[in-house]
Order: structure tokens, then sequence, then C-alpha cells
């Protein structure tokens, strides 16, 4: 072909003939978007392998249960897609759907998962919600077995406020602190702080919560309290805020900091008016996703508040209750009808850290361009 | 303590006028530049303290423990704090069965779910299945616990008696006193093992891995992909030869990440498992333990030398986490995984 052509060039420009006997070429059918024959054989495999497996499994086989027709149903899905895909195409094609096959059921797996969690919580835990005292009440003197219209869960929710605003107090200025100096003022010392913030992510919130009780509670001997608890989910959440706020920081465009230093603004100026102000949304994102881990982390509560039954307001004023360990004592009673109540209290703080979770989601998203466009002096 | 040399004049005041020396340029702060330094500098000092502290604290706790005990804290297997018999071997394989099992069950799912995202899903949904996979992170490990024992649980169950009954004859499989063709199966033998402690803790490492492994695969380069499409290789063609090369130091990094997550767990596991302190490697059996499980149930009444063990046997969890996520952040680095190019 290659030597024709080459010859052809001497003599001028020569047309390709192509041979009337060959056959049509027929294009990749990944290409494009799949004709209605082709989505007919993706689907029909998958139909005809569901009808395949309810034989084998349910008829044929021992097999009963949902969870064998589903697993025999995705593994003779991919055989009847591998032979149609190698009837009509080559064995390039068949890989290539038995791959996009597997790749879609598992992400399903994953999603399934999911939906499962969420699902099953709610389900198990939506009665003692229809009930209003259920947010406001405590446990005081209501037995496991006592109906839903007595009791609740406010003093779990007033603990957990109140051991995260002051584990919130104590992060969020250091954290945020300490991104802004490994990032703007840097240096030597800047890379051991790093270095050393960075291991310390690694902590086992368990540890952190040994740490505390170690140090606040049996060497110091102060009594368990909502303090220490609130002690034990800094020293948990410290390491990372600080991470997250570093990782955003060092995503400014160093553009901005030279423009304002060019512009003569000393560093401070630069970092309060222009690096601050340009990664709040993500600053915002790190701190509230720290925030739902926090709330969400039994292991350091378990060890240093002690669970109190009734509403305790002061963080010094002894044993305290919180979400995480309400739920984790009242599963560990046993009794039926306090398992429902331990659901409901995982419902409510599902809704909490979905609620932290979309918070982070809107706080993120980027500003739209026309807001910036206006007057300042518009308000 | 700014000075601005004005034009073509030395600000010394020296009237020739032939001398004009360059403007002093300073790299150390001046003024409230300095105070932002140092003000900034303290800050960090004290987080290092504070979180340097903690690690030293607890090396400085676990050293008279590992001092009395010897090499013995590594290979004993009971915990009997009252016959002054104290070791980890027992718990230390618990957490790594729990942590492998796992990793086991969350890489090949994370794997499949970072690619569905970043190749195959619709553009449209792209963004609410990354928020998906975040929310999943976010979501607290005592619901995963609740998840896991009482709906998991008993399926696993099934799955374990099955995996017994077909691939007893692997030691991994097998539980002991317990007959597989049983007429009536004695589920107690099947539950409250590593094997579904290990579902659960699944759950928690899986968004994390997954997370990582989508990030470093959405930074492909898309010339590369766009060229291994042009030369007509197939969707997933083009993920072998490119995306999964490219991404290899993401999903190792990822993975070893989840790793350093799956192996601190402590509440779900604590909540599934029934404790035991035995030698073995059979996951599917009841009872097994971790450091973690460990430390939250014995810290309540233990001495200030038991405290002391306990906390021994924190540092070294927090030592085998490090490692690990240290070996992962240096995977990641040094891959060709999230460097830019310029193609």
């Amino acid at each position: 072909m290659t030597i024709e052509t080459t010859t052809a060039v001497t003599r001028g420009t020569v047309l390709p003939t192509y041979d009337d006997d060959a056959p049509q070429p027929v294009p990749r059918a990944t290409l494009g978007r799949p004709t209605l024959d082709e989505r007919f054989v993706r689907w029909g495999a998958w139909a005809s392998a569901l009808g395949l497996a309810w034989v084998v499994t349910q008829r044929l086989l021992p097999m009963p249960g949902l969870a064998w027709l589903l697993v025999t149903w995705f593994a003779l899905g991919l055989v009847v897609t591998a032979v149609l895909s190698v009837m009509s195409g080559p064995a390039v094609e068949m890989r290539d759907r038995l791959a996009s096959a597997v790749i879609t059921g598992g992400a399903l797996v994953v999603g399934v998962a999911l939906v499962s969690t969420l699902v099953f919580i709610v389900l198990r835990g939506w009665r003692p919600l229809l009930h209003l005292n259920f947010f406001f009440d405590d446990m005081a003197g209501v037995g496991p077995k006592d109906p839903f219209d007595m009791g609740g869960i406010g003093h779990a929710i007033v603990g957990s406020v109140i051991e995260l605003g002051i584990a919130l107090l104590i992060t969020l200025p250091l954290g945020i602190g300490t991104a802004v100096f490994m990032t703007e003022v840097g240096g030597r010392f800047a890379r051991v702080v790093r270095t050393i913030v960075e291991a310390m992510t690694a902590l086992p919130s368990i540890v952190a919560g040994l740490f505390v009780y170690t140090v606040v509670i049996v060497t110091l001997g102060y009594p368990r309290s909502g303090l220490a608890a609130a002690l034990a989910i800094a020293v948990m959440m410290l390491p990372i805020i600080a991470r997250a706020a570093d990782v955003v920081l060092r995503v400014v465009p160093s553009g901005l900091r030279e423009a304002s230093l060019a512009l003569g603004a000393s560093r401070w100026r630069t970092v309060w008016h222009v690096v601050l102000p340009t990664a709040r949304p993500g600053l915002a994102t790190a701190v509230i996703l720290g925030v739902a881990r926090g709330v969400g982390e039994t292991s350091p509560v378990l060890l240093t508040s002690g669970a109190a039954a009734f509403m305790v307001a002061g963080p010094t004023d002894g044993v305290m209750n919180s979400l995480p360990l309400y739920i984790y004592s009242t599963v560990r009673s046993g009794e039926p009808q306090a398992i429902t109540r331990a659901f409901a209290a995982a419902t409510v703080l599902l809704v909490l850290v979905l609620a932290l979770f979309v918070t982070a989601r809107l706080v993120a998203r980027p500003q739209r361009t026309k807001a910036r466009r206006r007057p300042v002096k518009e308000s | 303590m700014t000075t601005l040399p004005l034009q073509g004049r030395p600000v010394d005041g020296s009237d020739d006028g032939s001398e004009v020396r360059p403007r002093k340029i300073s790299r150390t702060p001046t003024g409230g530049d300095a105070v932002f330094a140092h003000g900034f500098r303290v800050i960090g000092a004290s987080v290092l303290v504070i979180t340097g502290g903690v690690g030293l604290f607890l090396g400085w706790q676990a050293f008279p423990t590992l001092r009395r005990y010897g090499w013995s804290f590594f290979t004993e297997s009971q915990w009997l704090p009252e016959a002054d018999i104290i070791g980890i071997s027992a718990v230390l394989l618990g957490t790594l069965q729990i942590a492998l099992v796992a990793m086991f069950i969350a890489f090949p799912l994370a794997l499949l779910t970072a690619l569905y995202i970043s190749e195959y899903a619709p553009a449209g949904i792209k963004a609410t299945l990354v928020s998906l996979v975040d929310l999943m992170a976010a979501i607290p490990s005592i619901v995963y616990g609740l998840w896991g024992f009482f709906l998991v649980m008993p399926h696993a169950a099934e799955l374990a008696l099955w995996l017994q009954r077909n691939f007893g004859w692997i030691p991994i499989f097998d539980v002991k006193d317990a007959d597989p063709n049983a007429a009536l199966w004695d589920a107690s033998r099947y539950t409250a093992s590593a094997f579904c402690a290990g579902i659960a803790v699944a759950m928690m490492v899986l968004p994390m891995s997954c997370a990582v492994m989508r990030q470093v695969f959405s930074q492909t380069p898309p010339g590369e992909k766009e060229a291994a499409l042009a030369l007509g290789a197939t969707r997933w063609g083009m993920i072998r030869a490119v995306v999964l090369p490219f991404g290899r130091g993401g999903i190792i990094g990822g993975t070893m990440l989840g790793l350093g997550r799956a192996l601190g767990e402590t509440i779900a596991v604590l909540l599934i498992i029934s404790p035991a302190f035995d030698l073995k490697v059979r996951p599917l059996e009841i009872g097994t333990n971790s450091v973690s499980a460990l430390i939250a149930g014995r810290f309540g009444d233990a001495s200030a030398s038991q405290l002391s063990a306990l906390l021994a046997a924190g540092f070294v969890l927090f030592l085998i986490t490090l490692a690990v996520n240290t070996l992962a952040a240096i995977v990641v680095n040094r891959s060709r995984s999230g460097a830019g190019t310029d193609a």
C-alpha cells in the first residue's frame, strides 16, 4: 500500500480505489450512541440472565433466598453478555462490556450498602421520633421498658452540643492558626510542625481518649465530665482540622498573594484580606467536616465523660451524656424497647451529620460570578 | 519602620545626589509583620506541643511496661493483669485480621466505585455521586456498628457457614467445634467474629479509599486519555492503558490510608465482636479482639500499672497506624499521580 502511494506521488495524484467485493466496513459498536439493536442486546442479556438465574436457583438447585438469586443473576449476566458480544464483535469489545458491567456492578453494591444503612436505621427507629418528648426530655427515672411517651434524648443532644462547642472553641483558632503558620509564615520550624501534625492524624481516637483519661482523670484527679470529653474530642480533631485547613490554604493561587504584596500590603493584611477570604468556603468545609467527624466519634467520649441519664448543662458538673455514647450504652442493654430508642437516637445523629454535611456543601459551592459583578456599595 | 526612599535622593540627608543606593530589602519581617509572624509561630508551636506531647506522653508511659515485660509483651497472648501476665500478640493478630478482612472487602469495591464515578458515570450525576461518597465517610462509625450488628451479622453468619462448608479445607475458612453439615447449624459459632466486624469496618474505610482513588483518577491527563481513545482503544482499554497506570500510586496510597483507619477503629468492632484472647487465624469463628476494643473494655477497672500497659498497647497501635499512613503518603507523593502534566 505504502509502496504504491510513493510511486504514485511521482506520477501525480491517484485516487484510492475501493475493492467492490469487500464487505462494508463496520464501525466499532462502542463508538457513538448505541443503536436500538445494540441496546436491545445489552438489556436483553440481563433480562435473560434474570430468568435463567431464577430457574437455576429456585427450580433446579437448592439455593433459596434473594441473595443467591442476585449473585447468580450477576454471574449469568456476565456470561450472557460475553457470549452475545463475542457473537457480534471482536474479543476487545467483549472485554470492554464485561469491564463496564463489573465496574457498574461494584458501584451498585456500594450504593445499595449505603442506602440499606440509612433506610435500616430510620426504619428501626422512627417510632419514638413521633413523640415530641423524645427530643426534649431526659432519661431520669425512665426504665428500659417504659413506653416512648416517657423520656427522651434531650440530655444527650445538649451534651453533644456542649462538648462539641468547647472542642470547637479550642480547635478552631488553633487549627486554622497553625494552617496559616504552615502556609504563610513557613520556614524550617513550619515543616517540623507540619510533619508532626500529619503524623498525629494517625492517632486512633480511642488512644486520644485514653490520653485524656490518664492525664485529666487519673493523674490530675478531676471527675469524669463534659469538659474532659471535650478535651478528648479536641485532641482528636485538632490535627484533622489543621491538616484539612492546610490543604485548603495551600491551593490559594500564589498570584493573588503576590499581587497583594506588590500593591504594598503587609503580610498580615495579605493574609487577612486576601488569603483567608479566598479560602473561606474551603475552610468552612474543613471545619464542618471535622465537626461531623467529632460529633459521631464514640470512643473518646466513652472513656472520658461517663453516661448520665439526666440533664447536665455545666461542662464541669460531672458525668454528661452525648448522642453516640447514649446510642452505645442503650444498645448494650439488650432490651428491645431500649434498642428502638437507640435507633431513634441514631436517626437524630444521622440527620445532624447530614445537615452539617449539606451545610458544608452549600458553603463550599463556588459563588456565582454575577454576585461579584455588582457594585461594591449596594447594600 | 518602613522607609520609603525618595526618587534619586538618598534618605540619609547627604546632598551630593551622585550616590543612589538601592532600597534595603530585608527578609526578616518588621513592624506588624513581625507581630504576625511571631504570633502565628507561637500558635504553631503550641499545637506542636499539644500534638507532639500526646505522642511523647504515650511513649513515656509505655516505657515502664515495655521495660518490665520486655519482648514477651509482644509474644504473650493473654491479658491477665491479676496474674501479672500481659501481652498483646492476640489482640494485635485480631486487629490485623479485622483490618485485612475489611480491606479485602473494601479494596475491590472502592476501586470499582472510583472507576465508575470517574469514567463511567453520566456527567449529570457525577457531582452527586462524589458527594454521596463523602457523605458515606461522614456517617458516624456507631451507625455502621448498628448496621453491622443488627442487619448484616445474621447474613454474614450464613455466608460464613457456606464458606466453611465449601472451603473448610483451607485453614482460614475453618470454624472449630462446629459441624457445617449438621442438620441444625449452630449459628452462635459463626457470629461476633472478625469476619462480621470486618464487614462493618469495610463500610467505614471504603469511602476514604474511594475518595483518594477517585481524586487521583480524575487528575489523569485528558490528553493521554483522548490519545488512547483516538488510537482505537475501547473505554476499558483506555482505563487499563492510561487511568490505572497513572493512578497506581493513588490506588496503593488510598488503600493504605484505609488500612490505617481500619486498624484504629473502635466502636463498631467493640459492638460486634465477643472478646477472646486466642492466638488463632480463623476469622469466621466467634471471638476475636483488637487493641482498641481491649482499651475500651479494660480502662475502667485498671490500676496505674495496668493503665500504663494499656497506654503501651495504644502506643504500639499508634506506631503501626503512623507507619502505614506515612508509607501511604510517601507512595502517593512519589508516584506520578497528582503531578501536573501539560499534555
